[in-house]
């Protein structure tokens, strides 16, 4: 079976138990240790998706993003906790998502899956779900649970940006673009005050977001 | 950290604060209208429209021209706002509107114009002000004629007065660009018409645009830009906490003359130098009346000098045929900036003849500002006696006439009477040259006596018989008398130039050999030998090292010092007052001992002593040595500053090393903490339900979290915090903070009050998180398992609070506050404990972020309360209309 993930990361005990997981999961894997040998992997044909530890001895891991790209690849990216401006860099460099080291397997294999299922491409005048959220964008229409939601057209862009992009996270500066416009990709109120108003009206508890999910500093993914 | 960390000053740190949050300035200062400024103000606006920034042009004067109209056609224009004026309506920057728009930056040109009566600020400086509270960047134009402070000076030489002014400090945390173009350049384009003036005023503005204004505006322009740039280095400098730098650009010369109040006159020299943040020189001016000078008012300057030095100016003595003189030409050679002296009152009489210094310097220097300090009037007016003349210069003036007296008599037959009186001119003239007033004097009237009685008829007689022979009498007296003047001025300026130019030869050479040494027994030698030669002393030079003193170097020869001695030097050293022989203090000592007086206290003592012959400083030295000595306490002080500043370099080095090794300390052993995590994953993936990985897992991300801390409690005692601010809503980061804790939360209810129309609130959204997650982390290790922990946010009046509560035991008995240090802990409900850091890094990040931590038992004694405060200032109202 061709491998579709290819692990890159320096430590070859992490590597080894990526892989043992992600096989056991499904996902046939190949692993590299340097950027070299994972540029050159990673052009290999079959290969699906790339999990890109940033700390690389021979290049700066963000220099890869935008390579592995290139080939159409997925990204996802493995970075330390404290590491904010980092993640949003990989984020805005166009990796896919990111996970934070030390990780948990089970979230891993999640956001890997999600990652996966992006590529297999959905009908961009379809409809988008998440959760008990349906958004049909040809009637522009929003259904909690079947009952019909009244949303702003911003709202109802945002939420379209969101669910286009179901599980993964989306920084601030892309959220603020997609909706708003370039002219205000730094005007976080906006932002905060159209998920304010998405979540009283799609989340059961909006003080406790279930579907909004907020990653600090980073920006939203939804989740269902 | 130390404690010999520099602290940035608290006033930087204030002006920090004000800075913080708001909107920055940009100042696009020209010379005069038409260099362009508008159309640069337009391009930086493009420039940063074209980067990604929001940018709105609020008002914008293209006067028709047809490059800039183009320029502003790429930019979003705000509408004017029309405000009715009389007849006319004028249109005029609507401000409401921009707060409204909110952009990142806006375009606001003519910094300095009124606004329309009716306007909420009468100037646009102001309108500017709010938009920058509100947090937007501002590029704005301003012409140098504008500023407050130049005002005067421009319409001084331009004879154009304008009304509209700002003040100068809103320049100070400003970027200023200065838009240069050559005045030859500026005529050929308003020659040209390029350059839009009003028609009204079209005639005054014609003398405005000579070359020579031109040319004096932009020189006025680049050196304001200059100093705002001094300025903000300085205010960058004492931030960082670095002493010992000042600005340049001003300097201040104060003249120390011999009327009493010198000191005064130092003191405010030095106000004035510290008010412009400018070094300053204390000049005396030798000429020939100083050498006649009584020792009291030599001493005096002397004191005036060395309390300048101690205050931290450099001393000059330049020798001149007048203070006037000598006082410009420093001036002139130094390019001071302003000159500092004393008025006294003295006679009219004296004013008329010799028109007051203060007079002539404020004529002879436009450049320069010259500051007047009202003196107290002289007491006495220390007036030398002219030296009584010596028995050997009267004799040889005697001797002098009485072989002029012979001469003539032999002489007589050929010359005849009229023309002897002219032989008489050469013994006078003689005597004043060669042996001074008095001796001239003596020459004269015995002179005149002699060719009275040996010559002028009816001789052998004093009487004179015709009244022109009077007239000759009186001549040769007259001659005599100017021409010994005049010799003896000029015999003394000769002197006093021979003397002042060795003394400042040596003393230029006394400075250079100090630069050239970089350490201190290399100063200690240098000072000591050229004091010695310069003086003819012994001199010694004394250190404190572990507070006692030792000789650092010693000239000529090793110097030995007794116990009487050491203690002279001790006493010179604590009091800052010169001690030992011919001194107030402990005079049995053979040395004289001063004291290096600095602004950073006194270096070192320095001993002369002139092998016990007598005071080794006599009046007529001390000038020179008190110059002498302020050089030598200015080398030590940058001794002593150039190693403060190594030995900071090497703190911030080690900081820095420290720094980066916890950091990569906490990524290696995350590294195989990682592995560990994951295998225990595997591990309860093969046997699910296995206690043991379980307990792998859970104390796996408890050293994690622990790691995390380590590494942010060292950037919080580095001071290496960076903090990113934004608008945050509370019901995100408890929710993430909650989520984040996930299974460590397990067996603890999490209650949340956190009412969703709470106003967002600034913050570092890392910071604040990892703050959260140790708050609720610490309410869960000291309460029991079940017991509920709230989270719970209010509005208060003035604040917003954020609460952590706990249904625990209570907060352990002592001050609250000493939770939030280091390494407090109280005995968890587990048995464990924490790690004593999670409460200081609350603090910590707190702190860094003006946020306020508190902790308090419950109101109702179920627990204890952990509460985070945002002031007003940090709370952010909402705006709707972006929805």
């Amino acid at each position: 079976m061709t491998p579709s993930v290819l692990i890159v990361d320096d430590e070859p005990a992490i590597r080894r138990l990526v892989r043992a997981a992600l096989e056991r999961a499904g996902h046939p894997c190949a692993e590299a240790g340097t950027a070299a040998e994972a540029l050159v992997m990673a052009a290999r044909p079959g290969c699906e998706l790339v999990l890109l530890d940033l700390g690389l001895p021979d290049r700066d891991g963000l220099e890869l993003i935008g390579l592995i790209k290139a080939l159409d690849r997925s990204v996802l990216v493995l970075t330390a906790r404290d590491a904010t401006a980092e993640k949003v860099a990989a984020l805005d460099l166009g990796a896919d998502d990111y996970v934070t080291k030390p990780f948990d397997t089970d979230e891993l294999l999640a956001r890997i899956r999600v990652a996966l299922r992006h590529r297999t491409g959905s009908d961009p005048a379809g409809r988008l779900q998440a959760g008990p959220v349906v958004l049909d964008r040809a009637a522009h229409r929003v259904m909690l649970r079947g009952a019909p939601v009244h949303l702003t057209p911003k709202e109802f862009t945002l939420l379209a940006e969101l669910l286009r992009h179901a599980g993964r996270v989306l920084t601030h500066r892309h959220l603020l673009a997609a909706v708003w416009g370039e002219a205000h990709s730094a005007d976080i109120e906006y932002l905060r005050v159209a998920m304010r108003a998405l979540r009283s009206k799609l989340e059961d508890d909006p003080a406790r977001p279930a579907l909004l999910i907020n990653e600090p500093g980073i920006g939203y993914r939804i989740v269902g | 950290m130390t404690s010999a960390t520099p602290r940035p000053s608290p006033e930087a740190l204030l002006k920090a604060a004000r800075q913080a949050g708001r909107g920055r300035l940009k100042i696009i200062l020209g010379a005069a209208p038409g260099v362009g400024k508008t159309y640069e103000m337009l391009l930086e606006g493009a420039e940063a429209a074209r980067a990604g920034r929001d940018v709105v042009v609020g008002v914008v004067e293209t006067h028709g021209r047809a490059d800039t109209a183009a320029l502003v056609t790429g930019l979003e224009v705000l509408p004017r706002r029309t405000i009715a004026h009389g007849a006319h309506s004028l249109a005029e920057f609507d401000l409401d509107a921009m707060l409204a728009r909110r952009p990142q930056v806006a375009l606001v040109d003519e910094y300095a114009h009124s606004n329309a009566p009716g306007s909420r600020h009468p100037k646009r400086w102001q309108d500017v002000e709010e938009l920058r509270d509100a947090g937007i960047d501002v590029i704005t134009t301003l012409n140098i004629q504008h500023l407050e402070s130049l005002n005067d000076v421009v319409a001084g030489f331009t004879r154009v007065r304008v009304r509209e002014t700002v003040p100068d400090a809103l320049l100070d945390d400003a970027e200023i660009e200065v838009v240069d173009l050559p005045p030859d350049e500026l005529i050929v384009r308003l020659q040209d018409g390029k350059v839009y003036l009003p028609e009204e005023a079209t005639r005054a503005l014609t003398h405005f645009f000579s070359k020579s204004n031109l040319s004096a505006l932009r020189e006025l322009a680049l050196r304001r830009a200059a100093m705002a740039v001094d300025r903000q280095m300085l205010d960058h400098v004492r931030l960082a906490g670095e002493p010992g730098l000042w600005a340049a650009g001003e300097r201040v010369v104060v003249a120390v003359g011999d009327q009493p109040g010198a000191d005064a006159l130092v003191r405010s020299a030095k106000r004035l130098a510290d008010a412009l943040h400018a070094p300053w020189t204390a000049l005396t001016i030798e000429t020939s009346r100083s050498a006649r000078l009584p020792d009291a008012t030599r001493a005096r300057i002397a004191d005036a000098l060395k309390l300048a030095g101690t205050l931290g100016a450099t001393l000059t003595t330049v020798s001149a045929a007048s203070v006037v003189e000598g006082v410009c030409a420093h001036l002139a050679e130094s390019r001071a900036t302003a000159v500092v002296i004393g008025k006294t009152r003295r006679s009219w009489w004296f004013e008329l003849r010799h028109r007051s210094v203060v007079d002539q310097l404020v004529r002879m220097n436009d450049a320069v500002a010259v500051h007047v300090v009202p003196l107290p009037a002289a007491a006495t007016q220390d007036r030398t006696g002219l030296p009584l003349p010596t028995i050997g210069s009267t004799g040889a003036a005697l001797l002098m006439i009485a072989l002029t007296t012979m001469a003539g008599l032999l002489l007589q037959p050929w010359l005849g009477p009229n023309a002897i009186d002219l032989l008489y001119l050469v013994p006078v003239v003689a005597a004043a040259t060669l042996l001074g007033l008095r001796a001239s004097l003596v020459a004269s009237v015995s002179g005149a006596l002699a060719y009275n009685f040996f010559f002028l008829p009816p001789i052998r007689t004093l009487s004179i018989a015709e009244p022109q022979n009077v007239l000759t009498f009186v001549i040769l007296a007259g001659v005599g008398i100017t021409a010994a003047q005049l010799a003896g001025r000029l015999r003394q300026q000769a002197n006093v130039g021979a003397r002042s130019a060795t003394e400042n030869a040596a003393l230029a050479a006394f400075g250079q050999r100090l630069a050239s040494v970089a350490d201190e027994g290399g100063t200690a030698a240098v000072t000591c030998s050229e004091i010695a030669n310069l003086l003819d002393l012994s001199t010694v030079l004394l250190l404190r090292r572990e507070g006692r003193l030792h000789v650092a170097g010693s000239a000529p020869g090793q110097a030995v010092l007794g116990p009487l001695d050491i203690t002279a030097a001790e006493w010179a050293w604590d009091r800052g007052e010169p001690a030992g022989r011919d001194t107030a203090t402990l005079t049995a000592s053979d040395w004289q001992f001063h004291p290096l007086a600095t602004s950073l206290g006194v270096l070192a003592v320095l001993g002369i002593s002139h092998d016990g012959r007598g005071d080794p400083l006599p009046a007529s030295r001390r000038v020179l040595f008190a110059t002498l000595l302020g050089q030598a306490a200015l080398a030590h002080e940058r001794l002593q500053l150039e190693g403060k500043a190594r030995e900071m370099a090497a703190l911030k080095q080690r900081d820095d090393l420290r720094a980066t090794l916890i950091s990569s300390l906490g990524h290696d052993l995350k590294t195989p903490l990682t592995s560990v995590l994951a295998a225990a994953d595997a591990l309860a993936h093969d046997v699910p339900g296995n206690p043991a990985a379980a307990t792998l897992k859970a104390e796996g991300r408890r050293l994690a979290r622990l790691f995390d801390d380590l590494v942010e409690m060292t950037r919080i005692e580095a001071g290496a915090l960076a903090i990113r601010p934004e608008p945050i809503d509370l019901t995100d980061a408890v929710a993430a903070a909650v989520h984040d804790l996930g299974p460590a939360l397990a067996t603890h209810p999490i209650r949340l009050d956190v009412p969703v129309t709470l106003p967002l609130v600034m913050a570092d959204p890392g910071m604040l998180h990892h703050m959260l997650i140790n708050l609720i982390d610490n309410a869960a290790k000291y309460s029991p398992a079940g017991a509920p922990i709230t989270v719970a946010a209010r509005r208060d009046p003035q604040r917003l609070v954020l609460s952590v509560l706990d249904a625990g035991s209570g907060l352990p008995p002592g001050s609250p506050a000493e939770l939030f240090r280091r390494f407090a802990r109280g005995q968890g409900s587990d048995g464990t404990g924490g790690t004593g850091l999670g409460l200081a890094i609350v603090q910590g990040f707190a702190d860094a972020m003006g946020l306020v931590v508190r902790a308090a038992p419950r109101s109702d004694g179920t627990g204890s309360c952990f509460a985070v405060e945002w002031p007003e200032a940090l709370i952010r109202r909402l705006q709707d209309h972006a929805v």
